[in-house]
């Protein structure tokens, strides 16, 4: 009785603080709302899958999924296909990051680099990256670094240009202060505009980390044996539907661990951001 | 007195598709050495751009400006500015920010380890002068806005600039913070004997502050009129009621009125309060 008190007065909490415009809520009311947004899926997709409206092969129960992951872990070799396609997808995301950066930087900060690349950049960032699968087979090989290259083709364009946006979005006061401080123009790329932007270039390298994730699957379309996403290829052709749902459970908690790392590094690594 | 800023003819035309702006146009004007100037006048005078331009942030289309007797064309560490706002680094400490001229190359040119000595000893003459002090080892966000612009003005001031330029530093502040701002900007001046240019659309901030108020009007931007303030040299807050003050006041207010071609049409306020009444 006095538990159903207490869960009717949190509910009456929650309710009355829920249509506050940008409101705040306390971190523990935060924190059940998020458990309850990932739950009612979850609860949705069992009851479906339990009701028998719909066949086990087009949708199987969480159970279903659970004990096939299981499986996959132990019978078949789960943790070598995560270790794979972790390892293509950062392969390919710190090729695209470390060729990004500086060109982002370039083209944020010098108009006549900006005119050089960004139209180009604009033009093959719309081209699919999946079309240039035979290219890059044709080119780079069916080894590792054609999938790879997939993951890169699909990340580094973006990249560039949302990095090229965070350093133009850098103040043109804090530049012009440095200036009138008698800074050169290296100091001030080196010591403003990079630092400035610091925080900006790492959230989008942790969007554009997620977008790496998306392209695993075409990645692994190419000649592979191994991987996440190419055993999910692999179970549609067995028409393997739980193992299909394991395989995009996995990719969806994997890309949201790592998006944690990056959220605690942002937080580690610009203290000053989150003071107040 | 000696001449510090030689401005001479300076004309400043922007080029865009339709019209050409002319933001300055025949500009003559000599700042003395030690000198606190104030610029006023209506939007789109040209006074923000003035200021740039003796910063070397903005290159002119004719004319010159000299320091020293010395032809400008690019920024130096002989004058720092400082701005309505955002011109502060984030990620360093108000000791960071201040200290930022030293990890320049300008800075560690002629360095000893009695000059860095001498550097720190500065900045922390700067935080007492500023009354920052106690917060050096913060952040500017942790800062209010009246703070802000102290670390800005301690950070210009650290490299010992010839010459201040302030684009409206206190623009953004509340009126209470702005006048123990005034006294403070007023004994810095008086203390580091720099040439102090200021540029501000507040009159009564112009006159307080300045030895002379140069009045700009727009379109095209040119000077209006220069006033000598008719104040004691030190200045307090009391002033701004003398009779002195408020005719000056009035005097600048009434050209910037003019020149800006804007005022209150009162037939038409009458007009629309009519209707108003009869709906």
């Amino acid at each position: 009785m006095r538990s159903v008190q207490t869960i009717y007065y949190f509910l009456k909490a929650v309710c009355n603080s829920f249509w506050i415009i940008r409101g705040h809520i306390s971190r523990n009311h935060y924190l059940l709302l998020a458990m309850f947004g990932l739950l009612l899926p979850l609860a949705a997709w069992w009851l479906l899958s339990m009701s028998g409206l719909v066949e086990k092969v087009f949708m199987p129960s969480p159970l279903d999924v659970l004990k096939r992951a299981f499986i996959w872990f132990s019978d078949e070799s789960l943790m070598a296909d995560i270790w794979i396609s972790t390892y293509r997808v950062f392969a390919g995301f710190f090729l695209s990051a470390i060729l990004a950066i500086p060109l982002g930087v370039l083209i944020g900060t010098y108009q006549p680099i900006k005119a050089m690349f960004e139209p180009l950049m604009d033009l093959i960032r719309y081209m699919p990256a999946v079309a240039f699968i035979p290219l890059v087979m044709l080119w780079v090989g069916i080894e590792e670094s054609s999938k790879i290259a997939i993951i890169f083709i699909g990340t580094f364009f973006q990249m560039v240009l949302m990095l090229a946006e965070d350093i133009r979005r850098v103040p043109n006061n804090q530049i012009e202060a440095a200036q009138t401080m008698g800074a050169n123009s290296n100091e001030i790329v080196s010591l403003v505009i990079i630092q400035s932007a610091k925080p900006a270039l790492l959230d989008t390298l942790r969007v554009t980390m997620g977008w790496a994730w998306t392209y695993l699957v075409v990645a692994e379309l190419v000649a592979a044996n191994s991987g996440l996403g190419y055993s999910i290829l692999r179970a549609q052709r067995f028409m393997q539907t739980d193992k299909i749902f394991a395989g995009i459970i996995l990719i969806g908690l994997i890309g949201l661990a790592i998006d944690q790392l990056f959220r605690l590094l942002h937080r580690k690594s610009f203290p000053w951001l989150y003071l107040s | 007195m000696n001449s510090k800023i030689n401005i001479s003819n300076a004309q400043k035309i922007f080029v865009s598709k339709n019209s050409n702006i002319v933001a300055l146009k025949d500009i003559q004007l000599e700042i003395t050495n030690n000198e606190f100037i104030t610029f006023v006048g209506a939007s789109g005078c040209g006074k923000s751009t003035l200021l740039r331009a003796i910063g070397g942030l903005e290159s002119l289309t004719t004319g010159s400006i000299c320091i020293d007797g010395v032809l400008i064309d690019k920024p130096n560490v002989d004058r720092a500015m400082v701005f309505q706002h955002y011109s502060l680094y984030p990620w360093l400490s108000v000791m960071g920010n201040i200290k930022f001229c030293r990890q320049l190359k300008i800075g560690r040119e002629k360095l000893s380890s009695a000059d860095v000595e001498a550097a720190s000893g500065r900045a922390d003459a700067l935080l007492a002068l500023m009354g920052l002090t106690h917060v050096r080892d913060y952040y500017p966000n942790q800062l209010s806005g009246g703070m802000q612009q102290r670390v800005a003005i301690a950070r210009a001031l650290m490299s010992r600039p010839q010459i201040l330029l302030m684009d409206e530093p206190f623009g953004a502040l509340d009126a209470q913070t702005r006048e123990v701002m005034h006294d403070l900007i007023l004994h810095v001046s008086n203390l580091e004997k720099t040439t102090i240019v200021f540029v501000t659309h507040d009159v009564e901030e112009a006159i307080y502050l300045g030895q002379r108020v140069v009045v700009m009007a727009p379109r095209p931007g040119r000077i209006d009129s220069i006033v000598k303030v008719n104040l004691p040299d030190k200045r307090n807050q009391d002033m701004k009621l003398s009779p002195q003050f408020l005719e000056q006041k009035k005097e600048i207010l009434t050209r910037i009125r003019e020149t800006a071609g804007m005022h209150t049409d009162f037939e038409l306020l009458g007009r629309m309060t009519q209707i108003t009444n009869e709906a």
